[in-house]
């Protein structure tokens, strides 16, 4: 599992790399998405993969042994909202550009070439 | 200490936000009301960030201070979020505080009219900003941060335009990306120590086996990273100034305050986690911080030379502070390190002051169709868009506008260059001071001195040229118009400036005493790990 995980974390890094140096708004837009995508899987990477553990305690006295740490998880969903929130304002920002500037390069002006 | 005074380290974050929220529901049209409340609230918020100096200075002053610990739902230190107020941190929000409300008093005269809901965003801004220097916490670091990012993202754009929104397109993007840059390093901090708790990372850090210090200072390195890019070192810079010349002229003047966001974070973390008693990771990118300092100033003070606008120069300036700051962050020392807080300050309000005064003087010169030195077209149709609604002025229009800007002018340029008697040159004689009272003197030290000194060499050629251009024309009719509303604010920065020199020894005592508390650490730490609380006594 750990290989997978890697793996997939991997590939949208770069994928979403690839993205963002691109010229086109809309695929910066989605580079950083990927990108986004790639650190939250990171982040509940750093919890340690577990499966088959619940990460809530109960009350009574427990062992630790049998839970998956709950920290990561919280952290994953506050930047799950955060980045989803951003994202939706860039893709604003976006659109007053393309329609201020009548393009979608990320410069406001195409290239001479 | 109970009652009320307890909550006083929570204020500074509340208040602007319940305030923000709550004239989010009063639409445009009701402008004076939504004056009134918002300048009322930075007003309160100043008055605020004084008491929470004096309450952590603590009331012998002697000793490493009073830190103020507030433990977010009653849930002690390493498990529930803290807010901590320290020396440092109080004296930032002292700084925020004070930006805040003259960049807002600047805002009335017409600014806030540009776009909808400045009043808004702005008190959004300055909750995140609050937030970001008091928590103890560095996820909840992230969450202040996006605050404070989603707010100046909105304030960017603030006035709209297509040069806006081009700056801000870059700006959003670049901040995205560090805030993801942000997230990996929290992450790798985490799997290595198992806490996100300030005061707690820096009693775990020292036990990190030998095997894992490299993940670690990997972590920390791309955590780092994110902040740097805010503060503005040199490469990851050339966002800065561009996206400050676009901005609206009161929301570069707090955006003043966010670079040194960065700085504080760079400041805090470095002294606490990597300070001389962190085993392995002690000292940790200290060498890199001051050569990447030098990089800065010598880049800013390049920038400042070659740009001909004046917003250029102050952008520029931004980077010369920050470099400045980062360098004397990585070489360390107490007493550099109260030299720098000084400086910090000073500069920010320099800064600050000279971002409002700019758009008067640039108008003034503007009006007489003498805009020399602007020969870039791209920044032509700057202001195009923004205010142009021809509605009278509000306060008295006074006499002898030339004069009031061109003294105001030649105040800043002295502050900014750091020539005496004013706080920029005791800042730096300070900083030069605590530099050569070594025995033997280092190479470091030397090309520290040379690029202070250089940088205020630059700042002085160019603010003197600029002067020149726009201050010193013929003054054929009656001179642009200049209203109270906006010489208030300048005035009360400069003389906030003025306060730093005459009071400069008590000031500097309080530095010296943040900056022997940041190395000390161990006052913080034990606030935060002892931080009795609500219905406990303390031990």
């Amino acid at each position: 599992m750990e290989a997978a995980l890697a793996l997939g974390i991997g590939i949208l890094t770069a994928s979403g790399l690839w993205l963002l140096f691109r010229p086109r708004t809309f695929q910066v837009v989605l580079g950083l998405a990927l990108l986004s995508y790639a650190v939250n899987l990171f982040i509940l990477a750093a919890g340690r993969l577990r499966t088959d553990a619940p990460p809530i305690v109960g009350k009574d006295a427990v062992d630790p042994a049998l839970y998956v740490d709950p920290v990561p998880q919280a952290l994953v969903l506050t930047a799950i909202v955060i980045s989803f929130s951003t994202t939706a304002l860039l893709l604003v920002v976006l659109l007053a550009s393309r329609g201020l500037t009548g393009t979608d390069h990320v410069d406001g002006e195409e290239d001479d070439q | 200490m109970s009652g009320w005074m307890q909550h006083l380290v929570i204020a500074p974050i509340l208040l602007p936000m319940i305030v923000s929220a709550v004239l989010l529901v009063f639409d445009d049209r009701r402008r004076k009301l939504k004056r009134v409340v918002s300048l009322g609230t930075t007003a309160l918020l100043v008055a605020i960030s004084a008491l929470l100096i004096w309450q952590v200075n603590g009331f012998d002053g002697e000793s490493g201070g009073n830190p103020q610990v507030y433990l977010l739902g009653n849930w002690s230190a390493p498990f529930g979020i803290v807010l901590v107020a320290d020396r440092l941190s109080a004296l930032m929000v002292l700084l925020t505080s004070v930006l805040g409300f003259t960049a807002l008093f600047y805002a009335i005269a017409r600014w806030d009219r540009a776009g909808p809901r400045f009043h808004v965003l702005f008190l959004l801004l300055l909750a995140g900003v609050n937030g970001a220097f008091l928590t103890g916490d560095i996820f909840n670091l992230f969450v202040f941060f996006e605050v404070l990012l989603a707010a100046s993202y909105g304030l960017v754009l603030h006035g709209t335009g297509a040069e806006r929104t081009k700056a801000s397109l870059h700006y959003i993007t670049i901040n995205i990306a560090t805030s993801l840059l942000f997230l990996i390093g929290v992450a790798m901090i985490y799997a290595l120590t198992g806490t996100l708790n300030m005061a707690d990372l820096a009693t775990s850090i020292p036990l990190v086996p030998d095997e894992d210090l490299m993940l670690l200072e990997a972590g920390a390195a791309i955590l780092g990273v994110a902040f740097l890019v805010k503060a503005g070192i040199w490469p990851l810079n050339f966002w800065l100034p561009r996206t400050y010349a676009a901005a609206a002229p009161p929301v570069a003047a707090i955006f003043a305050v966010l670079t040194k966001v960065g700085i504080y974070i760079i400041l805090r973390l470095s002294s606490l986690l990597f300070g001389e008693s962190s085993g392995g990771a002690a000292g940790f990118a200290n060498e890199f911080l001051m050569w990447a300092g030098f990089a800065t100033m010598l880049f800013g003070t390049l920038g400042i030379l070659a740009t001909r606008k004046l917003t250029g120069v102050a952008g520029h300036y931004i980077m010369v502070s920050s470099g400045t700051l980062l360098a004397a962050i990585g070489m360390g020392g107490e007493t550099l390190m109260a030299a720098l807080l000084f400086y910090l300050a000073s500069s920010t309000l320099a800064v600050s002051a000279l971002y409002l005064i700019i758009e008067p003087v640039q108008r003034n010169a503007d009006e007489e169709d003498m805009v020399v030195g602007m020969a870039e077209p791209v920044f032509d149709d700057e202001y195009t868009g923004a205010v142009e609604e021809n509605e009278s002025e509000i306060g008295v229009v006074i006499p002898g506008t030339i004069a009031i800007l061109g003294g105001g002018f030649i105040f800043c340029t002295l502050l900014l260059a750091g020539l005496p008697p004013l706080s920029g040159f005791i800042a730096k004689f300070g900083m030069i001071d605590a530099l050569i009272r070594e025995v033997e003197i280092s190479t470091d030290a030397w090309v520290m001195i040379a690029l202070i000194i250089l940088s205020g060499l630059g700042t002085l050629i160019s603010l003197t040229r600029a002067g020149i251009d726009l201050l010193w024309t013929p003054a054929k009719d009656s001179p642009a118009s200049l209203s109270v509303i906006e010489v208030a604010p300048i005035a009360v920065l400069l003389s906030a400036c003025l306060a730093l020199m005459l009071f400069a020894g008590p000031i500097y005592l309080y530095m010296e005493g943040t900056a022997s508390a940041l190395a000390d650490r161990m006052g913080y730490i034990e606030a935060v790990r002892f931080a009795p609380r609500a219905g406990e006594v303390a031990p």
